[in-house]
């Protein structure tokens, strides 16, 4: 039966590793989150509404995506100009900094949240000299920026580098000899070219913000209605034995980034046909 | 006059975006990282190994290792087997297999943890049948061997399928025909091919199953010395303002993590080499 399923092979060994495969995908994945969504039976449409549309859930939503999308865009723009360099001037270090954009990757969430604090507090490096400003970062909206902003700048410059290092050196060269300044060969030329590596950049960022919890709830202070992420919100409603209205979030929360990473994935396939058309 | 005041623009271009990546890469990262290290060791050798030989910081250490310990064999195991069946060979729904094993990584950190509070939790599916057998899933040890599981199955998987993709199956077919064995061909032909990738795969595993915060904090239930892994004991000790020891602990995860990324970067220079060698070789 398998045979008439897939192409057929020499190899040995479809079968059971298929089986394998599936089951364990299934009782690690897919069962368990499909609870989630099992749960919501236990919900009246009237309970849904009011466990999603709560006002203090509502000003943790627009806490939550207003600052992703802000460090989001905040990434993409350090985040162009970090692969830029990179990518086109050779300087000592060079190596080293290439290195360092995947610090926030490989460190623990935890770890890059009281890291952060201690930097952006009153009595930190940074922040210290900030206070004398009257500027307080820590345990305000800013400090939750700066950590989604740190979370997700890798995001940013891993996907812009190789659309930099493909671009056309010939066409940069042709437009030039046609007499175009270097601010017009920027924006005609350059930038069209890197539109969808910046789009994806940008929106895994975003959709890494709107998830993250570790490095965010040491440097937010975690009022309601004023620095309450909803991911906090949603261990708040579990500790208060809210089970259904923090499964309620959480299926919001999901379909959001869902819906994030389905748009990633019909941009990229509408480039490559794009790309393939062309060639 | 046009000219100097170009050449002048385009050697202050690159010195000025150098300088702004560079300072800009200090401030949002460098610091960060330096302030562990810097924090850990406030209170001189000392007062770091005093922190890291506490009782309850020990526990958390080996409760760590326990749940890496069992998570990234499983997970190092399933990538393996996943990527034979979804690599070397050719059927419907492909795309969609390696869609679903990515899914992990689309649910926040958070939900990853709910999901098993929901199955297992006292009002879960399975609460009141474990009660009658007076087993804890959720706020004990297997809650957190679970979520860990669960956050970090992708990893060894997701850096090897491309990868196979890549190199086909023509070598093991060749293999095949000259009459190797499947455990053969596996261990003598698709396992030196894919080394450099699946050490890389199952490190970044470790990483990852050590340092999950946000999963493992829904499930555990913060019991001191009893269910907290070394993220949650760094939230406990920095909520106590034990700073320095939250720091000491907070700079051995630091340290496992610069780690693996130096030895990323090593393993993919080797896969780099070694691609561009094969390609030499064939063409």
């Amino acid at each position: 039966m398998s045979s008439t399923f897939r192409r057929p092979s020499p190899l040995p060994g479809f079968a059971p590793t298929m089986a394998y495969t599936l089951v364990y995908l299934l009782l690690i994945v897919l069962l368990p989150l499909s609870s989630l969504f099992l749960q919501l039976g236990n919900l009246t449409w009237e309970s849904f509404r009011e466990a999603v549309f709560d006002a203090r859930v509502l000003a943790s939503y627009r806490l939550t995506f207003g600052l992703s999308a802000a460090a989001a865009l905040f990434d993409l723009v350090f985040g162009f100009l970090v692969a830029w360099t990179l990518v086109r001037y050779r300087f000592p270090g060079r190596d080293l900094l290439d290195a360092t954009i995947d610090i926030p990757f490989t460190l623990p969430t935890a770890v890059s949240g009281i890291a952060l604090t201690a930097i952006w507090a009153s009595n930190g490096w940074i922040g210290s000299w900030l206070d004398g400003f009257g500027i307080r970062v820590a345990y305000t909206s800013w400090g939750i920026f700066l950590a989604l902003a740190f979370i997700g700048l890798p995001f940013v410059v891993r996907t812009l580098q190789p659309a930099i290092e493909e671009l056309d050196a010939e066409q940069e060269a042709a437009a030039a000899g046609l007499g175009a300044g270097r601010f017009a060969i920027f924006a005609r030329v350059l930038l069209p070219a890197l539109v969808p590596a910046a789009v994806t950049g940008f929106a895994l960022a975003f959709a890494r913000g709107l998830g993250e919890y570790g490095s965010v709830v040491f440097i937010s202070g975690n009022m309601p209605f004023r620095t309450e992420i909803v991911s906090l919100l949603i261990v708040t409603k579990l500790e208060q034995y809210d089970t259904n209205g923090a499964a309620a979030i959480a299926v919001v929360m999901l379909g959001a980034s869902f819906l994030i990473l389905l748009a990633i994935n019909l941009l990229q396939q509408r480039v490559r046909r794009l790309l393939g058309s062309e060639g | 006059m046009s000219g100097t005041r170009r050449q002048l623009g385009l050697r202050l271009g690159p010195a000025l975006a150098i300088g702004l990546t560079v300072g800009g890469m200090i401030v949002l990262i460098a610091l960060p990282v330096a302030a562990i290290f810097v924090q850990a060791l406030r209170d001189g050798i000392g007062g770091y190994s005093r922190a890291l030989a506490d009782p309850a910081a020990l526990h958390a250490i080996w409760l760590t290792c326990l749940a890496a310990g069992i998570a990234v064999p499983l997970n190092l195991v399933f990538g393996l087997v996943a990527s034979w069946a979804i690599a070397k060979f050719v059927f419907p729904g492909r795309e969609l297999l390696i869609s679903l094993i990515d899914l992990p990584f689309a649910v926040s950190p958070v939900i990853s943890g709910l999901i098993w509070v929901l199955v297992f939790g006292a009002r879960g599916w399975f609460g009141p049948w474990l009660d009658d057998w007076d087993v804890k899933v959720i706020f004990a040890v297997p809650g957190i061997v679970l979520a860990t599981l669960f956050v970090t199955f992708p990893f060894v998987a997701r850096e090897l399928i491309p990868l196979m993709l890549e190199q086909g199956a023509e070598e093991e077919i060749a293999a095949r025909s000259l009459g190797a064995g499947g455990w053969q061909i596996f261990r003598r032909i698709t396992l030196p091919n894919i080394r450099w990738a699946l050490l890389y795969g199952v490190l970044l595993c470790n990483a990852r199953a050590m340092g999950e915060f946000g999963a493992v904090s829904v499930v555990s239930g913060h019991v001191r010395g009893r269910t907290n892994t070394m993220p949650l004991h760094i939230e406990i000790l920095y909520n106590d303002y034990d700073v320095t020891a939250a720091f000491a602990i907070a700079s051995l995860l630091a340290l496992l993590g610069l780690v693996t990324l130096a030895v990323k970067r090593w393993t993919s220079r080797r896969t780099a080499s070694e691609l561009s060698l094969a390609g030499a070789t064939t063409s």
